[in-house]
């Protein structure tokens, strides 16, 4: 078992990380800060879950949303996709081992992977609406979401949803604030299983190598962890049984990356788009400067009254 | 200018000449003007709300519409009405833009054109081949962005895109919004650079003299057609 986060004290106590902290701030430039904090991760052990939803009620419950219930749509879903009130959701498979010719069910919670290269930060035009602490944590700061949905465009993981009360993007905040203090999140709080632990991204590796070991001793041979290098790794890891092919838990993308549709709109386009813009501005002032004005000249004006006068004439 | 032609070249409704001293030329109908400057002041409130979350450094933009927020609402709304007012302008210009060959030479001259040096330049209807890109690149580009923009616009069509297709959307939307604000720069340096030509969208009127240097061909229709309007019926 690994050991539980201690309830915190009662005194109240300073918050561990904050502004001060931030690493990436979207559509701003800031200075690093003085030194980065350990990072931090939630290893979701994909073995280990039963789907009893304790951690989307506990998502509930503590970020205080009113996720409307839905119709049943005949699957275990509930509700049937992440929403603007339900940060985290459980994933159903059934899916059929070749190999073994048995039914596997597989459930995946998914949720906000808090990206090492956030997607979503990068797309985002709203200074400071999406910030990157050191420890790794990615967070949406809501007074200053203009609600775009950008950040649904640069999530690789169709995350975030914008919310058609407030136009807002709302995603899991990894309980900043509960980490904040020493906590860990909600649904790592509430899993009766530990196929939620929280800890140090080194911690949970090294839980991960100890997790892996005992699948592949039970015949899992390709038991991984899922920490996909393509956006830098994630601080949310999933320990698979199956890590050769994460798309079989409901679409977890083999090798996720930050489109390079969003790359080029955000890299190139933006720079020489206003550098185009610059360049036929300023080739009208030096048209200009070296072409003179284009003017009517008397004769012209003689011109046309000869012309309008024949024409009278006729 | 063939007499026997009894189609007009490319003179539009409300055209007209007035001899006098100067020549005046009515250019611009009322209608056409009101039409213009709405689609003009719809394109600016759109390029600089479009500008404001395009980059950074421009989201203070965001503050002549109110806060991101309003910014983010309001862009689309000015986009639609901005395609219903190019539309208007669109079905009165389309015909007199068509392309003729002598737009060709003009192309070919563009060193001319560039100079000033009109006197090397073959006679021209109502528009010259610039002022046709302008109108043709600015109607394409319209069409591509109100296209692109739906794709986008969360708040109504969310959920008929896929969220690729919204990426490839919202890139398409953005480069087409660079090459229509550098269009959109030329047809306003134009209308600087050739002196006499603003008055034809605020007042309506250009003198004689500013149609025979830069527009001869539909001066020439103009007073051919004052004078000639009976002899066309009869011939």
């Amino acid at each position: 078992m690994f050991p539980p986060i201690p309830n915190p004290p009662v005194a109240q106590t300073a918050p561990k990380f904050d502004e001060r902290d931030l690493v990436r701030r979207s559509a701003s430039s800031i200075p690093p800060p003085a030194k980065r904090q350990t990072e931090v991760a939630k290893l979701i052990d994909v073995s280990k879950c039963i789907g009893c939803k304790a951690c989307q009620a506990a998502c509930i419950e503590w970020n205080d949303t009113k996720q409307p219930i839905e119709q049943n749509l005949g699957v275990y879903e509930n509700p049937s996709d992440l929403t603007p009130d339900m940060f985290t959701l459980m994933r159903f498979t059934e899916w059929e081992n070749p190999e073994t010719k048995t039914l596997e069910w597989l459930i995946r919670k998914d949720g906000c992977m808090h990206c090492e290269d956030p997607g979503c930060l990068k797309a985002c035009p709203a200074p400071g609406a999406i910030v990157q602490y050191s420890n790794g944590i990615v967070d949406f700061v809501h007074e200053n979401c203009i609600g775009c949905g950008y950040c649904i465009k640069g999530c690789p993981f169709d995350i975030p949803r914008i919310s058609k009360v407030d136009h807002k993007a709302y995603k899991c905040t990894l309980c900043s604030d509960r980490v904040a203090v020493g906590q860990g999140p909600a649904c790592q709080k509430a899993c009766p299983t530990q196929a939620i632990v929280f800890g140090t991204k080194d911690e949970m590796k090294e839980w991960a190598d100890f997790r892996i070991k005992d699948l592949k001793s039970r015949g899992f041979s390709k038991a991984g962890l899922y920490d996909p290098p393509g956006v830098g790794g994630t601080h949310v890891m999933y320990v698979l049984h199956h890590a050769d092919k994460p798309e079989i838990y409901a679409g977890l993308p083999g090798n996720p990356t930050i489109s390079p549709i969003v790359e080029a709109w955000k890299g190139m386009t933006k720079y020489l788009g206003l550098g185009l813009m610059g360049v036929a501005a300023v080739a009208g002032v030096v048209h200009h400067l070296i072409a003179g004005a284009n003017r009517v000249t008397p004769e012209d004006e003689a011109n046309a009254e000869k012309l309008a006068d024949e024409g009278q004439r006729q | 200018m063939n007499p026997d032609d009894k189609r007009p070249y490319d003179v539009e409704a409300g055209d007209g000449v007035h001899p006098g001293h100067p020549v005046i030329v009515d250019r611009y109908t009322v209608g056409a003007r009101i039409n213009h400057w709405v689609t003009a002041t719809c394109l600016v409130l759109l390029a600089l709300s479009g500008l404001s979350l395009f980059h950074p450094s421009l989201f203070f933009l965001t503050a002549l519409f109110g806060g991101g927020q309003w910014t983010r609402a309001i862009h689309p709304w000015i986009g639609v009405v901005l395609f219903f007012s190019f539309a208007g302008l669109f079905i009165r210009f389309w015909k007199a833009n068509l392309w003729k060959s002598e737009d060709n030479t003009w192309l070919r001259r563009i060193r001319d054109v560039l100079a000033g040096h009109e006197e090397n330049l073959p006679e021209l209807g109502k528009y010259n081949a610039g002022q046709k890109f302008v109108f043709w690149g600015m109607s394409l580009l319209i069409v591509v962005l109100i296209a692109s923009g739906i794709v986008v616009w969360d708040q109504y069509f969310y959920a008929l895109t896929s969220v690729e297709q919204k990426r490839i959307a919202i890139l398409v939307h953005s480069v087409a919004a660079v090459v229509i604000i550098c269009v959109w720069i030329v047809h306003v340096y134009a209308a600087i650079w050739v002196r006499g030509t603003i008055g034809a969208m605020t007042k309506g009127r250009v003198t004689g003299g500013w149609a025979w240097r830069h527009h001869r061909k539909w001066l020439r229709e103009l007073v051919g057609r004052r004078s000639g309007s009976g002899k066309t019926t009869a011939g």
